[in-house]
């Protein structure tokens, strides 16, 4: 009997042992504490100096938004819908909460604290390249924080397109809607 | 010679291998129970961070999950947002508060904040984050009010049964792509309706019940 017991506890603790090693295995998870490397880091930063196979990331125009060191006065890729639509979305997400969804420097961040951005609808930054934005989501720009580690550099340039996009909103006039739409929108209006 | 075992003794042999085996069953009931309590499974309780940070306070500023979660549309895991994404806001509001201080001396030395995971599933448990935001489930389908939370805990217990009552099911919980993020959306009336045609609309890849079939969780 009692050689039973003892069996089946040491069974049900080997099981329990197992168990737990099957429920936390010896392989990492993203971002799994490690006792191995001297900062507890299991997901390890790029060795000073060096550069990963294919990120070379040559192009100027498309990852420092500069032609021959001046600021691009255009988007490396076409615009179409979907990058636009795209735009909108990661603006929404990563810049109106301090530039506010329509881009006045109002946002909820601000609001509580936070440095009043000077609007998108100033004539200064009308006027400012598209390679300019770039370059202030990339780098940063006085206590506006970079955006390179939170938008890749196609996202960056979506998001400068949508800029584009909501300054003219701004500044529209009839003139500037198509032809059928006019007619329809100035029939709404009475 | 007196007898050692009276009559009454097969009584109570027999007894006793009746309360024995009542009490082995009752035994191992008791531990599953125990097993699947809410104390063992750590739902709702939220559990002791570096820094208080508040989901509730930060969410409902309008801030988007993604942008601190930054990966969860296109990768298994979500992310858990660096000192630096903290610093963003808190290099120059809030710079001074006490509750901050970790994150300063993390921004600092450069040694990384130790927040305790509060899901977690067994390592034999494969779970992909990005095929179900990218198929129409929304955060609080699983992770609940989370926009609510001063501090996160588990609102599910994230059992086995749990996963598949959903992949037997995903009409049942299916809602429109842009509403994933929506922590306030409330399932229509029509929800087995409209699921029906997300499901098809977003080819949810169900045929035969697929998505219950043992390899899709344990690969
Ligand atoms: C945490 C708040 C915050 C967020 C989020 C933010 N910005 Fe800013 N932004 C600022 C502030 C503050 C300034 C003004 C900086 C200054 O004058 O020191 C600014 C300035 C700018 C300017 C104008 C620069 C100039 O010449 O005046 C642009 C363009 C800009 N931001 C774009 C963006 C884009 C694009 C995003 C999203 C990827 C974004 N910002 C997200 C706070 C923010
Ligand atoms: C300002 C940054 C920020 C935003 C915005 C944010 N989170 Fe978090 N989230 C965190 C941090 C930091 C943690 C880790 C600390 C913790 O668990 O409390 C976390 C943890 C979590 C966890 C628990 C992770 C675990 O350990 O299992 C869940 C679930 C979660 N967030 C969901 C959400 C959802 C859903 C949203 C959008 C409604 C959201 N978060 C928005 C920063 C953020
Ligand atoms: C987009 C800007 C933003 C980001 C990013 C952000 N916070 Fe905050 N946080 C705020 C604001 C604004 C407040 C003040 C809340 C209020 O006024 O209700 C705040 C308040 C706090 C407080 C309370 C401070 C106090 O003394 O009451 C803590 C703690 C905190 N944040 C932690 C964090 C942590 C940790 C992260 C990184 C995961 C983070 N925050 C990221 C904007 C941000
Ligand atoms: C289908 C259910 C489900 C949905 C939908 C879901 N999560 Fe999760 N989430 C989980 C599970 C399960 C885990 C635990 C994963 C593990 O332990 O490997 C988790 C873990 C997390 C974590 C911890 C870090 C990690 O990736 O392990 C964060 C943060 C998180 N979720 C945020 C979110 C956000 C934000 C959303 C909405 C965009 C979301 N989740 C949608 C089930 C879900
Ligand atoms: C609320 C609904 C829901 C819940 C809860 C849920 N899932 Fe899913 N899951 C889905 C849907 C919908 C898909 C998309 C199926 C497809 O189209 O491939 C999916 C797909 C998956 C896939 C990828 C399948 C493939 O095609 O390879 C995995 C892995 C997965 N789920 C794991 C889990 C695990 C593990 C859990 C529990 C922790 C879980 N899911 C909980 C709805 C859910
Ligand atoms: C939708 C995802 C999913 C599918 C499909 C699935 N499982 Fe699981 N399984 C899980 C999760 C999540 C757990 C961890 C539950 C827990 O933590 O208690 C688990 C745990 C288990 C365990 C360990 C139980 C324990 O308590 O240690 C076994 C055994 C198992 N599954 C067998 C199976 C078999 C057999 C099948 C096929 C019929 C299957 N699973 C299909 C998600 C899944």
């Amino acid at each position: 009997m009692i050689c039973l017991v003892s069996g089946s506890l040491l069974l049900f603790g080997n099981g329990c042992e197992l168990r737990k090693r099957m429920y936390d295995q010896p392989k990492y998870e993203p971002l799994e504490q490690s006792d191995f490397f001297g900062d507890a880091r299991s997901a390890r930063a790029l060795v000073e100096g060096t550069v990963p196979r294919g990120h070379l990331n040559e192009d100027m125009h498309l990852y420092e938004g500069k032609i021959n060191g001046a600021f691009a006065d255009t988007v490396p890729f076409p615009i179409t819908k979907e990058v636009l639509k795209r735009g909108q979305n990661r603006y929404n997400i990563y810049c109106a909460v301090c530039h506010d969804r329509a881009g006045y420097g109002n946002g909820m961040i601000v609001q509580r604290g936070f440095k009043r951005p000077s609007s998108y609808h100033i004539d200064r930054l009308r006027k400012e390249k598209p390679g300019y934005l770039y370059d202030v989501i990339n780098r940063g720009f006085g206590s506006m924080p970079s955006y390179s580690h939170q938008l890749n550099p196609e996202d960056r340039w979506a998001v400068v397109a949508y800029i584009r996009a909501l300054q003219l909103s701004q500044s529209a006039t009839l003139e500037d809607v198509p032809k059928q739409e006019r007619e329809k929108l100035l029939t709404e209006k009475q | 010679m007196a007898q050692v075992f009276r009559p009454s003794a097969n009584t109570i042999a027999k007894a006793s291998i009746f309360f024995l085996m009542v009490l082995t069953i009752a035994g191992l009931c008791g531990l599953d129970l125990i097993h699947r309590s809410p104390y063992v499974r750590y739902t709702h309780r939220p559990k002791e961070q570096p820094v208080p940070f508040s989901h509730k306070h930060h969410v409902n500023m309008g801030i988007d999950c993604r942008y601190c979660h930054t990966t969860v549309e296109e990768s298994a895991s979500a992310n858990i947002p660096s000192t630096r994404i903290c610093m963003n806001c808190h290099s120059t509001i809030w710079k001074d508060s006490p509750m901050l201080e970790p994150v300063r001396e993390s921004w600092q030395t450069g040694k990384s904040l130790e927040w305790n995971r509060v899901h977690d599933l067994p390592d034999f448990v494969y779970f992909n984050h990005s095929i179900h935001i990218n198929k129409g489930i929304g955060c609080v389908t699983c992770h609940g009010p989370v926009d609510e939370m001063p501090l996160v805990h588990r609102e599910k217990p994230l059992f086995m049964k749990w996963c598949l009552e959903c992949h037997k099911a995903p009409e049942k919980f299916i809602r429109p792509q842009e509403e994933v993020f929506n922590m306030d959306y409330k399932e229509p009336k029509n929800q087995l309706e409209l699921g029906r045609k997300l499901v098809k609309e977003y080819h949810v890849q169900n045929e035969n019940n697929r998505l219950t079939d043992c390899w899709i969780c344990h690969r």
